[in-house]
């Protein structure tokens, strides 16, 4: 079949799930009203609150939830075939993670733009926010464990990202020194930087530079990890202007040329899908699709991460509710798009199916590997790049977008830790919390086996977290419908599917573990699995409190 | 109004593209600093000698205004000078 026509598919699909299925659900479920004034007017502050252009806010919002996990989660997924991957994808961008994005951002917006966090403490009771603290902890350390591995593989597989994705950081170095102290316009600098940043990965791809493979007594592979949780610690501890911010932005800038490149480059191209459609001649010890293709696909589908950020910054800008819908909704269209041009790149890109048998060769093989290398034959027969180009183009974008988000990770885990510490009466400074939050990260990556597919192990278990925590933002959307008397079933039935996937995968996955004897993986699926059922209690109960006649005037009344 | 230049435009939004992300970050360092500042200027009246008292003593009319959320941040739900009556 024609990769274009899956395309097109995939974007009608979730084009005509934004125009009809979203109108439905701000109409009558969620009942937007173009009159209400939002935190950003009624709490204007010029800092947290500040009322923002639809498409600004967008743009925003989509750049902080997009990352390397839409592509990755896919990119392992369709092992099991494209069909399968293709379907989640699709059908979970419209059925739940629209419904899920757009719905965290409607619930902040009429509540003063509060958190997930003090929506579950304020919906759930006080062991709501410990909840909250446990699963957010758990996202955190899986997301820089998983992301430190996939970075890891990548810089040895495509060792031509090297000069590049270490030359991106003096890149914002620069720019950030530029901006702040000598108050340059963004329009030069940012021109500046991303040719630069292009003329670095020509210069990479001239000149790749391989590990040898044991350095200092390391693997190449777990001396990267060293290395790369080294840099996190490091730029989670320098003050952000210096080397976050910039990184953000030259990132979010390159997710908008990578984006285009790619559907360009399908569109001109027109390959063929090689990979099966259903993969019967699946790989020895490979897990069963149900339900593993749930939790390995959490961003694209869905993913608990996308309601902190709309949740935590984007409702308090919100200028109109009815934008909610555009913003919320259209963001995770967005996030389908990305995780749509991973599949394809990943069961497109390959010459035959014996060649995309021999890169899928077992769980947790091929990834993202797989997509760096399909999607850069897909650039080099759409476009004409020559093909090593291509991949180390895609390997530098995979690469940035998981190094930006381990060291914000390790900044935010770091804060936890921190808030963590309070509770218990304890005062942590920030050196040993950063020390604390690398200690047990890196525990995980290099116990979780830093070799071969074993980094990619712990996959699966970041997915099930961030579902857990989708599945805590889905129960408080719910009850709050469930008080004012409304239609729940539309985030409710999406809410048990998760809880039930995560945690079918979690027992599934306990008996993997129990196998391999990996008890350091088996500790964490069990620490995962408690709190999972602890979701699902806290969730039944706050809801069999059933209507409340008082919340209707509470969360629906403008504020004064 | 008449339309700004293109680039202008682009400028501008591309700056709202960078700053945004970490507006808040920024006002919370600089309320921090600020909090500090405050200490130093009320230090006296709060029982710290504080050398340089005579020069922050005329500094302090302009920071009353601001006084009662430094208090509340700083977890005091009373005002501690018994001269600012400020809740």
């Amino acid at each position: 079949m024609s990769s274009i026509l899956l395309m097109i598919v995939g974007l009608a699909a979730m084009s005509l799930g934004y125009l009809f299925y979203s109108k439905f659900i701000a109409e009558k479920i969620y009942r937007l009203d173009p009159n209400y004034k939002t935190p950003a007017h009624t709490l204007r502050d010029g800092v947290d609150y500040v009322p923002t252009n639809k498409f600004v806010l967008w743009g925003h919002h989509f750049t902080s939830v997009a990352g390397a996990a839409p592509i990755v989660g896919p990119a392992i997924a369709v092992i099991w075939g494209w069909v399968p991957a293709f379907m989640w994808v699709v059908l979970g961008t419209i059925f739940f993670a629209g419904i899920h994005d757009f719905g965290a951002l409607w619930a902040s917006a009429r509540n003063r733009g509060q958190s997930v966090g003090m929506l579950s403490g304020r919906l759930i009771g006080s062991r709501g926010r410990s909840l909250f603290l446990v699963v957010i902890f758990l996202v955190l350390l899986m997301v820089n464990g998983a992301f430190a591995a996939v970075i890891s593989n990548l810089l040895v597989s495509t060792p031509t990202s090297v000069i590049p994705v270490w030359g991106a950081i003096i890149v914002a170095l620069v720019i950030g020194q530029l901006i702040y102290r000598y108050n340059v316009k963004l329009l030069w600098p940012s021109v500046g930087g991303v040719i630069v940043l292009y003329l670095l990965i020509l210069l990479g791809s001239a000149y790749p530079i391989t590990l040898p493979d044991t350095v200092l007594g390391l693997s190449a592979k777990s001396f990267w990890i060293l290395l790369l949780f080294a840099y996190a610690a490091i730029a989670s501890l320098l003050p952000v202007w210096v080397l976050l911010q910039p990184r953000d932005y030259i990132n979010g800038l390159q997710l908008f040329v990578g984006l285009g490149l790619l559907y360009l480059a399908v569109l001109f191209g027109a390959p063929e899908l090689v990979a099966p459609a259903y993969n019967t001649d699946l790989p020895a010890d490979s897990p069963s699709i149900v339900p593993l293709l749930f939790v390995t696909i959490a961003c694209g589908a869905i993913s608990g991460f996308h309601g902190l950020v709309a949740s935590g910054t984007t409702s308090k800008q919100l200028d109109k509710e009815t934008d909610a819908r555009f913003v919320g909704y259209f963001g995770a269209v967005g996030e389908g798009m990305l995780s749509l041009a991973a599949i394809i790149c990943c069961t497109a890109g390959f010459a035959t199916l014996l060649d995309w048998q021999q890169v899928y060769t077992a769980f947790g093989q091929g990834g993202v590997n797989a997509f760096v290398q399909g999607g850069g034959t897909l650039l080099a027969n759409g476009l004409g790049l020559p093909a090593d180009l291509g991949a180390t183009i895609l390997a530098v974008m995979a690469i940035l977008f998981a190094g930006t988000t381990m060291d914000t990770g390790l900044r935010l885990q770091r804060f936890v830790i921190q808030e963590a510490g309070e509770l218990a009466g304890m005062k942590v400074n920030t050196v040993v919390g950063t020390l604390i939050a690398v200690g047990v990260c890196m525990a995980l990556a290099f116990g979780a086996g830093s070799e071969g597919s074993g980094g990619m192990a712990i996959w699966p278990l970041f997915g099930t977290t961030n579902q857990l925590l989708a599945g805590l933002t889905l129960a408080i959307i719910t009850v709050l419908l469930i008080k004012q008397g409304r239609p729940a079933m539309y985030t409710l039935v999406p809410l048990v599917f998760l809880l039930a996937m995560s945690i079918y995968a979690l027992l599934v996955q306990m008996g993997q573990f129990y196998r391999a004897e990996n008890w350091l993986l088996l500790g964490m699926d069990v620490v995962i699995l408690i709190a999972a059922l602890w979701v699902t209690l806290e969730a039944i109960i706050a809801m069999r409190k059933g209507r409340d006649p008082a919340a209707e005037m509470t969360t629906d009344e403008p504020l004064p | 109004m008449t339309p700004r230049p293109f680039f202008q435009r682009l400028s501008d939004g591309l700056k709202e593209f960078y700053v945004a992300p970490y507006r808040r970050t920024f006002a919370r360092a600089r309320r921090d600093e600020d909090d500090l500042f405050m200490l130093l200027v009320f230090a006296e009246s709060l029982g710290v000698p504080n050398p340089a008292a005579w020069y922050t003593l005329e500094l302090m009319p302009e920071l009353y205004e601001r006084f009662h959320d430094w208090h509340q941040r700083m977890g005091m739900e009373h005002s501690p000078l018994d001269h600012i009556g400020c809740c």
